[in-house]
C-alpha cells in the first residue's frame, strides 16, 4: 500500500474515524492502568472488557459491510467464521491452562477428560502454540469461505439463495458444535481461561492491552477494506454489487472477484473472534446461532451499507444500545425495539445513519456552492434570464 | 304329628346353624392353602401361590395380588391370613368375610425374588380369564414375556375358553414361548413352538428364539432358519418404519413450507416472520381449547375442527396488515425483505412472549388424534396420521385453488409477469395482499395441526423457518409441486440417514447435501426457466 493509495483513500469521514479509534485505543488503556480506581476519568476494568467486545463487533461489522455494500453478497453466516476465529483463539487458551484445571491433566482440556478422551484429537495438535493458533484464526474461517464460495459463486448461487445457504451453514455448524463426540466441549464450549503468551487474561493490564490490540485490529481492518474498495479492484466490486450479469458480459470473472472478497471477509471475522474471545472469557455453540448472524447485519444495515465507518458506528451504536436496555426494566422491551430497528431502519433509512448524513452533507455543500456561484453572479452584474410568468 | 313336625323343623333349623357353623371346620384345600401363607416360609408360601392360583376361587385374585402389593396379613398364631385394602377395610383370606380388625400380631406375608416371580405368573394365569378383553390380552401377553412353566395350565385352560382371535393369538404365542423353554417338553412341541414364534416375527420372539439354549438338534435347525426369516422381515419392516417417519416428518415439513411456498415462490418476498405466523396458529388453537374448557368442555374434540378456521383468519389478516404495512414498501429489495421481516419476528415472538409467557403452553389432542394403532410390526400414532391428511387436503386445496379460482388465475398471472398483468387489469397490489395474506392464514393452519405434536412456546416458528427455507429452494421456487416434493424427499432422507448417522449429525448432513444440491441447481428442483428467473 503505497502512501499515495492511503491518502487517496481517506475521505474526512474516514480520517476522523481512524483518529477517534486511535484516540480510544491509547486513552482508554491508559486511563484504566494508570489514574487511580473511583477516580473521575479513569476507565473501569469492566468497561474496558466491554468497550473491547464493541471494537471486535465493529471489525466483524465492518467485514460484512465489505461484501455486502461493496459487492452485494448478503451473507447470514459471518457469524459462522466469527465463531471459528473464536475457537482457533479457545483452543490455544484451553491448552495454555495445562495441568491447573479442575482434572490437573498436562494436556486433555478438562471436557476432554470429563468425557473420557483417551489422547487429544488429532486437530488440536499445534493449539498449544501461539503462532500456530493466530494462524488458524486466519485460514480456518477462509479456508471454509473459499471452499463455500467456490462452490456457491461458480453455480452463480446469488442474491436470497446465497443469504439462505449460508444461513444453513451457520445453522448446520451450530448443530455440529453442540455435540460432545465433536471435541470442542459441546454445550459448554470452551472457558476458564487462564492466560494468553503468558499473561493472565483476567488481569487489568492485559485486558487493557487486548483493548488497544483491538482498536489496531480494527484501524487495520479498516485500512484494507478501504484500499480495496478504492482500488480498481473495488470499482470491479461495485459494478457487480449493481450489474452482475452485465460486469461478467463485460469480461470481468464475477466469481473470482466475488471469492476473493468473501474469503478476505472472512479472515477478517475470524480475526474479530479470536481478539473477542480473550475478552469476553467463553466461546460457545451459541455463537453460531443464525441470529447472531443476521443481527450483525443490522448492526451495518443501521450505520449506513456502503460506508465502512457506518458499519462500524452501527456495531458500537446498537451494542451499545442493547447493553443499555438489556440490564434495566427495559429489557422486556429490547427484542420489541430490536425488531423495530430491523423495520425502521430497512423502511425509513434504507442508507443508514452515515449514509443518511453523507447524502445531507453532499446535498448542503451543493446548496453552498450553488449559493456562492449565485452570489458571485451577482457581483459581476450578471444577472440570470427571468422565466415567463 | 304337630310335635313331630315342629320336632322336624327344629332339626333342619338346626342341622343348618350346625352346617352353617361347622364350613370353616371342613376346611377344604384352598382354605388349607392359605393358611400355609402364616407359616412364614418361603417354600410354603410358593406351594399356595400355585394352589391358590389354580384354585378357581374367586378370592384367588385379590389374594394374590395382596401378596404382591405386601397387603397380605398373615397371623402365626391363629393361622389366620387376612386381606387388608387400600381403604383400610380387612377380610378374611379364607373366607371373604368382613373383619373388625386386623390382630396386632399378624404381619405381612414376606416375599423374595423367586416368590415374586411366581406371584407375577400367578396374577397372569389369573387375569388369563378375567371377562376384560384387554386384561386379557395384557395377561396373555406378560405370560409370553415371563414364560413361566407354572403358566402352562392356565394358558391351555384360557385357550380352550378363548373366543376373542387376538387374545387367543397372543395365548398361542405364549404358549409357544413356554413350551421352547420347558425343558421336558416333546421335540414336537418345540418344532410347532419356533414355527409359532417364527410367525410372530418381532424383536420379542427373536429374542426368545436367540436365548433358548440347549434344544434338540432339530429344533436348534427350525430356531435357526426362523431368526434368519424373522430377521429379514424385521429389515422389511424397520425400512418401512423409516419410510412412515420419513412421510411424517415430510408432512410436517410440507405444511411448515407450504406457506412459505406461496409468499416466496409466487410473491419472491423472503418472510423470515413466517414461523411466527405458524406460531400464532399454535397459539389460536391453545386459546380456543382454553375457551373450551372453561365454558364448553362437550366440544373439546371439536377444539381443532374450530381452530382451523379461526387460525387461518388470525395468521391470514396479521399477514395482509404486515404486506400492506410493511413489505409493500420492499418489493425489487428481497435482502431488505428479509432483514424487515426477521425483526418482525423478533418482535411477534416477544409479543406472544408477553401475552402468554416465556413457557410452552398446554395444547391438547382430541380423543380422535389420541392413540396409535399396530400395521404389521409397526406402530403408527393417530396424531401423525391425521396430520398427514391433513396436509395432502391442504395442499390439494391450494392447487385446486391456484387453479381454478379467480384469484388463482391472477395470482399466477402476477407470478408470470407483473406489467403484463396489471396492463390487463389486474390489481396487482390487491393481488399481492391476498397472496401473502394466503400464505401466511396457511401457516396459521400449519401451526394448528404442529401444536399437536410440538411443543406451543414462542420459539416454535423459529425451529421451523431454516428447514422451511431448505424445503422450498431444494424443491424449487415457485412451484408448488415442487414444494411436495422437497418436502416428503427430504424428510424421509432425513429418517433414513438418522439410524446411521444418529439425528444430529444426520441433520448437519442433509444440510451439507442442499448446499451442495444448490450448487448443481441453484433453482431447485424444479426451476422456472425463462426470463423472469433472471429478475
Amino acid at each position: 500500500m503505497t502512501p499515495h493509495m492511503l491518502t487517496r483513500s481517506l475521505d474526512r469521514g474516514a480520517t476522523i474515524f481512524l483518529l477517534v479509534v486511535a484516540a480510544l485505543g491509547v486513552l482508554i488503556p491508559l486511563s484504566n492502568l494508570l489514574l487511580p480506581a473511583g477516580s473521575f476519568l479513569q476507565v473501569p476494568t469492566y468497561l474496558v472488557a466491554l468497550w473491547g467486545k464493541y471494537v471486535c463487533y465493529a471489525i466483524l461489522a465492518l467485514s460484512i459491510d465489505l461484501i455486502w455494500g461493496y459487492c452485494g453478497i448478503l451473507s447470514l453466516g459471518h457469524g459462522a467464521f466469527f465463531a471459528l476465529g473464536g475457537y482457533a483463539m479457545g483452543m490455544y487458551l484451553m491448552r495454555q491452562i495445562g495441568s491447573r484445571g479442575v482434572y490437573g491433566n498436562p494436556v486433555l482440556p478438562d471436557f476432554m477428560v470429563f468425557l473420557n478422551y483417551s489422547k487429544l484429537p488429532w486437530y488440536w495438535y499445534g493449539f498449544d502454540m501461539f503462532w500456530f493458533a493466530a494462524l488458524m484464526v486466519l485460514f480456518v474461517p477462509g479456508l471454509l469461505a473459499f471452499c463455500f464460495g467456490w462452490l456457491a459463486f461458480r453455480s452463480r448461487v446469488t442474491g436470497v439463495y446465497l443469504s439462505i445457504i449460508t444461513q444453513a451453514m451457520t445453522y448446520a455448524l451450530l448443530l455440529a458444535f453442540f455435540r460432545n463426540d465433536f471435541g470442542f466441549g459441546g454445550n459448554n464450549g470452551l472457558t476458564d481461561f487462564k492466560d494468553i503468551l503468558g499473561f493472565n487474561v483476567q488481569a487489568e493490564g492485559t485486558r487493557a492491552a487486548l483493548f488497544a490490540l483491538s482498536c489496531l485490529a480494527l484501524i487495520l481492518s479498516f485500512l484494507i477494506c478501504r484500499s480495496v474498495v478504492s482500488s480498481k479492484l473495488g470499482k470491479v466490486l461495485i459494478a457487480i454489487r449493481d450489474a452482475e450479469s452485465r460486469s461478467r458480459f463485460l469480461g470481468y470473472r464475477v466469481e473470482s472477484y466475488k471469492l476473493f472478497v468473501f474469503t478476505l471477509s472472512a479472515c477478517m471475522a475470524g480475526v474479530a473472534g479470536a481478539l473477542y474471545v480473550p475478552q469476553v472469557g467463553i466461546i460457545n455453540p451459541s455463537e453460531f446461532a443464525p441470529g447472531n448472524s443476521i443481527e450483525a447485519v443490522i448492526w451495518v444495515a443501521v450505520g449506513g451499507r456502503g460506508t465502512l465507518v457506518g458499519a462500524a458506528l452501527g456495531a458500537v451504536v446498537v451494542n451499545y444500545a442493547k447493553t443499555l436496555f438489556t440490564s434495566g426494566m427495559l429489557a422486556p422491551y429490547w427484542l420489541f425495539m430490536l425488531g423495530a430497528l430491523f423495520i425502521l431502519v430497512t423502511l425509513l433509512l434504507p442508507k443508514g445513519i452515515v449514509g443518511t448524513f453523507n447524502a445531507w452533507w453532499d446535498q448542503s455543500k451543493e446548496k453552498s456552492v450553488a449559493a456562492a456561484s449565485a452570489s458571485a453572479a451577482a457581483e459581476d452584474g450578471v444577472t440570470e434570464p427571468k422565466m415567463a410568468e | 304329628m304337630p310335635t313331630n313336625l315342629s320336632a322336624r323343623f327344629c332339626t333342619f333349623v338346626l342341622s343348618l346353624f350346625l352346617i352353617a357353623f361347622a364350613l370353616p371346620a371342613f376346611a377344604g384345600p384352598f382354605e388349607d392353602a392359605v393358611a400355609k401363607f402364616a407359616n412364614d416360609d418361603y417354600s410354603d408360601t410358593e406351594e399356595a401361590i400355585g394352589v391358590v392360583a389354580g384354585s378357581g376361587n374367586k378370592l384367588a385374585f385379590p389374594i394374590i395380588s395382596a401378596l404382591q402389593d405386601g397387603r397380605l396379613m398373615a397371623d402365626s398364631d391363629s393361622k389366620k391370613v387376612y386381606i387388608t385394602g387400600a381403604d383400610g377395610k380387612s377380610i378374611d383370606a379364607a373366607t371373604g368375610e368382613p373383619v373388625a380388625s386386623v390382630p396386632d400380631s399378624a404381619s405381612a406375608v414376606r416375599l423374595n425374588n423367586r416368590l415374586r416371580r411366581s406371584v407375577d405368573a400367578a396374577i397372569g394365569s389369573l387375569t388369563l380369564q378375567s371377562p376384560d378383553i384387554g386384561t386379557r390380552l395384557q395377561a396373555a401377553q406378560s405370560v409370553f414375556k415371563s414364560h413361566e412353566e407354572t403358566a402352562l395350565e392356565a394358558v391351555d385352560g384360557a385357550l380352550a375358553k378363548e373366543t376373542n382371535k387376538s387374545v387367543k393369538a397372543a395365548l398361542g404365542d405364549a404358549r409357544a414361548a413356554i413350551l421352547l423353554f420347558k425343558p421336558d417338553a416333546t421335540e414336537v412341541e418345540k418344532l410347532e413352538a419356533v414355527a409359532t414364534l417364527k410367525a410372530r416375527g418381532d424383536q420379542e420372539a427373536l429374542a426368545l428364539l436367540t436365548g433358548m439354549g440347549d434344544q434338540p438338534a432339530s429344533v436348534t435347525k427350525a430356531a435357526a432358519s426362523a431368526i434368519s426369516s424373522i430377521q429379514s422381515s424385521l429389515a422389511v419392516w424397520s425400512t418401512v418404519q423409516n419410510a412412515w417417519y420419513g412421510l411424517s416428518l415430510g408432512s410436517v415439513l410440507l405444511l411448515a413450507a407450504i406457506g412459505l411456498a406461496i409468499t416466496f415462490g409466487v410473491m419472491g418476498v423472503i418472510n423470515m416472520a413466517h414461523g411466527e405466523m405458524v406460531m400464532i396458529g399454535a397459539y389460536t388453537t391453545f386459546v380456543v381449547q382454553e375457551v373450551i374448557r372453561t365454558r364448553y368442555p362437550g366440544l373439546f374434540d371439536y377444539s381443532l375442527l374450530i381452530a382451523v378456521p379461526l387460525a387461518f383468519v388470525v395468521a391470514g389478516a396479521i399477514g395482509v396488515l404486515i404486506e400492506r404495512s410493511i413489505i409493500r414498501f420492499l418489493y425489487g429489495r428481497p435482502l431488505e425483505t428479509l432483514l424487515a421481516t426477521w425483526g418482525l419476528s423478533l418482535v411477534l415472538q416477544q409479543a406472544v412472549r408477553t401475552m402468554f409467557g416465556p413457557t410452552n403452553r398446554e395444547v391438547g389432542n382430541p380423543s380422535w388424534m389420541s392413540g396409535a394403532f399396530e400395521l404389521g410390526q409397526i406402530t403408527i400414532t393417530y396424531n401423525r396420521l391425521w396430520i398427514l391428511v391433513f396436509t395432502l387436503a391442504v395442499f390439494a386445496i391450494l392447487l385446486a385453488m391456484l387453479r381454478y379460482t379467480a384469484l388463482g388465475l391472477e395470482m399466477r398471472a402476477v407470478t408470470q409477469n407483473r406489467r403484463m398483468a396489471a396492463s390487463m387489469g389486474i390489481a396487482t397490489s390487491r393481488v399481492d395482499a391476498l397472496t401473502f395474506g394466503l400464505g401466511s392464514g396457511i401457516a396459521g393452519i400449519a401451526g394448528v395441526a404442529l401444536s399437536q405434536i410440538d411443543n406451543v412456546s414462542p420459539n416454535l416458528g423459529q425451529s421451523y423457518i431454516i428447514d422451511s427455507f431448505m424445503v422450498v429452494v431444494f424443491g424449487g421456487v415457485g412451484n408448488l409441486w415442487g414444494t411436495l416434493v422437497g418436502a416428503f424427499t427430504l424428510g424421509i432422507a432425513n429418517k433414513f440417514l438418522e439410524p446411521v448417522a444418529g439425528a444430529v449429525l444426520g441433520k448437519i448432513a442433509i444440510l451439507v447435501l442442499i448446499i451442495l444440491f444448490i450448487q448443481k441447481r441453484p433453482r431447485g428442483l424444479f426451476a422456472l426457466k425463462g426470463r423472469a428467473v433472471e429478475a
